[in-house]
């Protein structure tokens, strides 16, 4: 159990990183997103279902769709 | 000379905060009234899942505000996209037969899933904003996998609408009844059934549609938009 948690936490981290230095935007939204469902698992895991549908549906599903929408409508690449 | 200053500055933000954190002992109960919601919750509110009891009995008037919050900022993100919004009918490229098809079978599934999450918070984990969510998110799949389609707008605002008065009147039945918004006045029946609690599954009810529609509406317009 403890392992598992702790590759989920460093597979966040990882994705958090990786979202803060990409390029390419919708990349940077994907890993985003994966930040998030990598939190809702771990909601789960601390006994908290609630929060984690919550986190699942709105901060990798709604969150990420808004998001890329957005970047559809400006540039796709950071200068 | 900035880099040092922001560094510096860094550091005595992380000291203050795993400080304080390091006086707040983990695991023991902090608070009277948790032990309070944990031990009385379900006689006094006849809601199994202690989190809904606090959510729409002892925190119900909070519940009132976050949902009038989203609803400010639907409204907002509605009128800010109205003033740009081109009339200009664009050709919608049909996805592929597989997409289509796939995301015709899923919806009603991912729609009956949200359904249940909000008429069985009180019983089991999720609720009104959870559902709703869930809701969202199988229109949101529609609008990306069968693009010709759209929803009329006009019924989700209605039903948007419809389930903030409900929140509201029930609320004020309560007040009318028992003396205090959001009093829950009907009987509160055997914990562990489907119909007990009282209001507290009306209530979801209504901010299941809410939240439903309202985030639906928001990626309508998005999309619209895009």
């Amino acid at each position: 159990m403890i392992f598992i948690v702790s590759f989920l936490v460093v597979l966040m981290l990882v994705g958090a990183v990786a979202a803060s230095i990409f390029r390419d935007l919708i990349s940077a939204v994907i890993a985003a997103a994966l930040v998030s469902l990598i939190a809702s698992v771990l909601f789960y895991f601390l006994q908290a279902p609630d929060v984690a549908m919550a986190e699942a549906a709105i901060g990798a599903a709604l969150t990420a769709a808004i998001f890329i929408i957005a970047i559809r409508r400006t540039k796709r690449y950071e200068e | 000379m900035r880099r040092i200053i922001s560094i510096l500055l860094l550091v005595i933000v992380a000291l203050g905060i795993s400080l304080s954190l390091a006086k707040i002992p983990f695991g023991v109960p902090k608070t009277k009234v948790g032990k309070h919601y944990i031990n009385e919750g379900v006689k006094e509110t006849g809601a199994v899942n202690i989190v809904t009891s606090v959510v729409v009995s002892y925190r119900g008037f909070d519940t009132l505000g976050e949902v009038t919050v989203l609803f400010i900022a639907a409204i907002g993100l509605g009128a800010v996209l109205s003033t740009v919004r081109k009339k200009t009918a664009r050709k919608i490229e049909p996805a592929s037969l597989v997409l289509s098809t796939g995301c015709r079978v899923l919806f009603p599934l991912i729609l009956v899933f949200g359904t249940y999450i909000f008429i069985h918070g009180h019983l089991t984990p999720g609720g009104g904003f959870q559902g709703g969510a869930i809701i969202a998110s199988a229109y949101l799949l529609i609008y990306l996998g069968c693009r010709e389609r759209r929803i009329n707008a006009k019924v989700s605002m209605s039903l948007e609408s419809l389930g903030g008065l409900l929140f509201v009147v029930v609320g004020l039945f309560g007040l009318a009844i028992g003396g205090y918004f959001l009093t829950n006045f009907l009987p509160k029946g055997t914990p562990n059934l489907l119909f007990s609690a009282g209001v507290i599954p009306i209530i979801y009810i209504a901010i299941g549609f809410k939240v439903g529609s309202e985030l639906t509406g928001i990626i309508d317009n998005l999309i619209e938009e895009s």
